[in-house]
């Protein structure tokens, strides 16, 4: 079973343009993913991100601005304009058992293809094997496919019952 | 907004735990045979894996730490089975960290299609 990516694809009805913009331009980004960076995405660079409250009203935003005011680091890797940016980060950086400087970082590409009827955007984050036991424990419960798996042997034993 | 709900209200109690005893392939693979093979003993356990019986014994007993198995004695056996709650709690909380993903592209979504 694969447990070292996570691989989403939807389809944005948006001129390349502006997906482009809302992605790599990082205070675009931290509108719709809720934080606050402290300056523009350049590869090779870092950057502060700060988690911001949400002014939706869901009960996912209720959890997370319990969060507001916790900082993490992003380590741009590559800007390739209109069709990919990636970045490194820590795995669920809020863990107050993380120790920043000592952990190993997963791998999140976002990939901008046109398409006729708009974007084609693929978000993948890899990189979760590397990860230690204890933390990859944690990483590991992203990954769809593993546990699509796992959870189909869910089924088949719960069945037999 | 991704890394915000890790500790969310209704995430199982300790899910480092939970995650902890399955973030190692060899504990995977004994829940997977356990899932497939139904009860069966430590030494049927090790024929399917590279590792010796005591190690396999090792990891179920991590594995019931974590409240994932339990054992019980047949006659002179103890035989090793599932326990379904506590898998389909990790299920759920599986569920609610892919959403997050979900809810960011949604967002996206909004941002760029709005």
């Amino acid at each position: 079973m694969t447990t070292d990516r996570i691989e989403k694809k939807t389809l944005l009805r948006a001129p390349l343009d502006r997906v482009w913009q809302a992605i790599a331009d990082s205070s675009q980004f931290g509108e719709w993913f809720c934080l606050r960076a402290d300056g523009p995405f350049v590869a090779g660079e870092k950057l502060r991100c700060t988690i911001v409250p949400t002014d939706d009203d869901s009960e996912l935003a209720g959890e997370h601005n319990e969060y507001a005011g916790v900082e993490f680091d992003v380590w741009v890797e590559e800007i390739l304009p209109k069709r990919r940016l990636s970045f490194r980060w820590i795995p669920y950086s809020v863990d107050e058992d993380a120790d920043p400087e000592n952990e190993l970082t997963t791998l999140v590409t976002f990939e901008l293809e046109e398409q006729a009827d708009g974007v084609l955007l693929t978000i993948t984050e890899s990189g979760f094997d590397q990860i230690p036991v204890e933390r990859r424990a944690k990483a590991f419960s992203a990954n769809d496919e593993g546990w699509t798996h796992q959870i189909h042997n869910i089924e088949i034993y719960v069945a037999r019952d | 907004m991704l890394r915000a709900t890790e500790a969310a209200p209704q995430a199982p109690e300790n899910p480092a735990r939970l995650f902890a005893a399955l973030g190692d392939e060899n504990r995977l693979r004994l829940v997977d045979q356990l899932c497939e093979g139904g009860p069966m003993s430590a030494s049927r356990l090790t024929s399917g894996l590279s590792i010796s019986r005591q190690a396999v014994t090792k990891h179920l007993l991590r594995l019931e730490g974590a409240g994932l198995v339990r054992s019980r004695r047949r006659g002179r056996e103890r035989l090793w089975q599932i326990e379904p709650p506590r898998l389909d709690e990790a299920q759920r909380y599986l569920e609610m960290i892919s959403a997050q993903w979900d809810t960011a592209i949604e967002r996206l979504r909004g941002f760029v299609e709005g």
